[in-house]
């Protein structure tokens, strides 16, 4: 595993590239729809992440 | 391939066995903690390669061809389809939690072997399997939680009874992690200032990832990881500086005050500005800590000065009270089963999973990891001397507040300590006192700060100490707000049956309210340990422990029923039999709780007790004024028990009633299983 793959898979790990596959999902699969911006993403995935059981004893 | 599989099956069996004959040979001599780490490894890596994979193939019938609800339903936000290790690397993010550090630390008191032993078997044969299960029924169900779940599959009642069971639990738990982090934090200047410290750096991250860089998380976690480890060294200057000392020198009960009302802040900011934050740092520092510490075990392996068995398991332990049964399954809990797991695994998980195959990494693995890390907050209390750990761990009103009382009566015990060594212990640490630390994390810091410190430099004692005082109340923390936020959510779901607009989780004057009950809910209960003379852990962590287990009951109820109505009655067992163990366990510890006449176990002769001797004016001035606020919290305990008893066996007839109509033929409830549909993923 050379540096750049287990970067990539760092930043996959964390949620660091969220906004990055939100882009892409969106030019596939919505294009021509409004897209979110970067801020607006990180909160409303937050917003979500954090609205059901996420954390445990 | 699969021959190299199997040899190494063949190898990882006789290195186990190895282990484990090891561990049962040295009754009477130290063992070294190398062995316990072995056999626990071994144990998990050979319950992973076949039992879960049986249970994989032939009890769920996995089917790697199917697509999941990540792939269905993919809409780039919620439902991903996310690679095997990411995924893995997310559900043990959310079910590692503070439980498996606290509950073994406790169950040492037993010896170091009942809690071992359970850990080991409890997670391969129950936990593990219970999580990767409810995880799988939920991916066939497009993700569905517990308490839905139950409703189709069971009834309303089912789902009912796993809506109110988890929000009581919710309750109990923070509750009970909130006197762990009070009983961290109180005398201590250094452990409170750095603990604090934690908050506006956490704000910060929080204005960083949403503000400056939004979205950031790498560049975000790794400025606020520096500035927490900062905190810990900048908490011994605090310390060090005469005025700024006495400023964080803080009573229980203001320190508890402060947790209350962050815990209600926490609930009712945006999340982006403190909860997720928050939640980053410790979930870095989670993983970073556990992995230093397994490194840091293997560099100084150990041994281990806690005998296997002590006296206590007659049931007069100075910890809690109770008989080794029922109680080390009661307080080991989190560590080898928690029915909380089965939230996270029928929560946000089964919408990124990408294959079906994937479960029994996930689900298996992960709680196995969950459990090796219980293992080692095992061996972190039992490598101190076990005098030492007692007078730690033993509340100010079972020994006395007098250090020559503590000791001489601990040393009583056969479990020799002195006054020196514990002041000696206490400064090497960088505290005034580490007498009747209760709660398990200040035994657990000496531990790992003993670990650390022989692995990487001795010279750090007193900075390792905090560094784990720091990093179990972060994460504590998190929990504690993620719990309270989740707890608003249930409670505005239920209050929105009685007038609608309670019911919208957005609407402001809703929010306030449901977050000031759930609050108000722990925070009665938190306030309670905090006065109690005992710690007041003796009385909450049995209770967290028989409500976890019960709800672990519930999700393995609703597994059972599932596996009986698919047709595999012969497979019922694999989860039934934990069912039955849980609800033996569970049912016995109850009702000790509630009929024992022992004033230090059950709950009602405590208040009863405690009620006599405050007519009769035996009762020193400063015990009397708390006297009736505890009589009437342990009369509550004693109904709470009852009531969760009364629910888990409701929904355990209630599944056995189901399955019985099955099996005859009648009429049940269809399967909300979701119709087959290929994937078009290529496995990776």
């Amino acid at each position: 595993m050379n540096i750049r793959s287990l970067w990539r898979w760092l930043r996959a790990a964390t949620g660091d590239d969220a906004y990055d596959r939100y882009v892409e999902h969106h030019a596939v699969k919505h294009p021509g729809e409004p897209l979110l911006t970067r801020a607006a993403f990180y909160e409303e995935s937050q917003r979500r992440k954090w609205s059901g059981v996420n954390r445990c004893c | 391939m699969e021959l190299a599989k199997n040899i190494l099956g063949i190898f990882l069996s006789i290195l186990g066995a190895c282990a484990l004959t090891v561990i049962a040979l040295h009754r009477d001599e130290p063992v070294n903690a190398l062995w316990i780490l072995t056999a626990a490894v071994c144990v998990y890596l050979l319950g992973y390669r076949f039992y879960a994979a049986w249970i994989a193939a032939k009890v769920l019938s996995v089917d790697p061809s199917r697509a999941t609800p990540a792939e269905r339903h993919d809409n780039g936000r919620d439902f991903v389809p996310t690679h095997r290790w990411i995924v893995f690397g997310h559900h043990f993010a959310a079910i590692a939690g503070p439980g498996p550090l606290v509950g073994p630390t406790l169950a040492a008191q037993f010896g170091y072997l009942p809690g071992t032993l359970w850990i080991m078997v409890g997670a391969v044969l129950g936990g593990c399997v219970q999580d990767m299960t409810i995880l799988f029924l939920s991916t066939r169900r497009d993700g569905r939680s517990l308490g839905q779940m139950a409703r189709d599959e069971l009834g309303p009642f089912g789902g009912f009874a796993a809506l109110i069971g988890t929000l009581m639990i919710m309750i109990i738990l923070i509750s009970v992690l909130g006197l762990v982090v009070v009983n961290a934090m109180k005398h201590s200047p250094w452990a409170t200032s750095t603990v604090f410290a934690t908050v506006p750096i956490a704000i910060l991250v929080g204005l960083y990832l949403r503000k400056w860089r939004p979205g950031r998380v790498l560049e975000g976690s790794a400025l606020g990881v520096a500035l927490v480890l900062f905190a810990v060294i900048g908490g011994g200057w605090i310390d060090g500086s005469p005025s700024l000392h006495a400023f964080f020198d803080l009573q229980p009960v203001p320190l508890a005050g402060f947790v209350i009302v962050y815990g209600w802040l926490a609930a009712i900011l945006p999340v982006w500005l403190l909860l997720a934050p928050r939640d980053y740092l410790s979930t870095f520092l989670k993983l970073g800590t556990v992995a230093a510490l397994a490194i840091a075990l293997l560099l100084m392996h150990p041994t281990i000065k806690m005998p296997a068995v002590t006296q206590f398991v007659d049931g007069t332990g100075p910890l809690f009270g109770g008989k080794v049964f029922p109680f080390v399954f009661i307080t080991i809990a989190c560590g080898a089963v928690s029915g909380f797991h089965a939230l996270v695994s029928s929560g946000t998980t089964p919408k990124i999973i990408g294959s079906e195959g994937d479960v029994r990494l996930v689900g298996y693995g992960s709680m196995a990891l969950e459990s090796l890390v219980a293992i080692m907050a095992i061996i972190a209390a039992t490598l101190l001397d076990p005098g030492v750990y007692f007078a730690i761990n033993t509340g100010a009103g079972i020994v006395g507040a007098a250090p020559d009382a503590a000791v001489h009566t601990i040393t009583g015990w056969g479990f020799p300590v002195t006054v020196e060594q514990m002041k000696d212990l206490a400064t090497a640490m960088g505290e005034s006192s580490l007498f009747a630390r209760t709660g398990g994390a200040p035994s657990l810091a000496v531990g790992m700060a003993s670990i650390f410190g022989s692995s990487f430099g001795r010279g750090l004692l007193s900075i390792w100490y905090h560094f784990a005082i720091m990093f179990e109340a972060v994460f504590i923390l998190t929990t504690l707000d993620a719990g309270t936020r989740v707890g608003r959510f249930m409670l505005q779901d239920l209050l929105g049956n009685i007038w609608k607009p309670l019911g919208q989780t957005s609407w402001y004057p809703s929010v306030l309210i449901a977050s000031a009950l759930v609050v108000a809910g722990w925070g009665y209960f938190l306030y309670i340990g905090v006065i109690d003379p005992n710690g007041g852990i003796n009385i909450l962590w049995p209770l967290f422990g028989i409500s976890n287990q019960m709800l672990a009951a519930i999700a393995l109820s609703v597994a059972t029923g599932i596996i009986i109505k698919s047709g595999k009655v012969r497979f019922a067992w694999v989860t039934g039999l934990p069912l039955a163990w849980l609800a033996l366990v569970t049912s016995a510890a109850a009702w000790q709780k509630i009929t024992s006449d022992d004033p230090k176990l059950g709950f009602f002769s405590a208040a009863n007790d405690l009620a006599a001797k405050l007519a009769s004016g035996v009762l020193p001035p400063e015990k009397a004024a708390v006297a009736p606020q505890l009589i009437f919290n342990q009369r509550l305990d004693g109904w709470l028990t009852l009531f969760f008893l009364a629910v888990v066996w409701f929904v355990i007839i209630d599944m056995l009633r189901i399955s019985l109509r099955y099996t005859r033929g009648l009429p049940v409830a269809t399967s909300s299983e979701a119709p087959y549909q290929v994937t078009r993923l290529s496995s990776t």
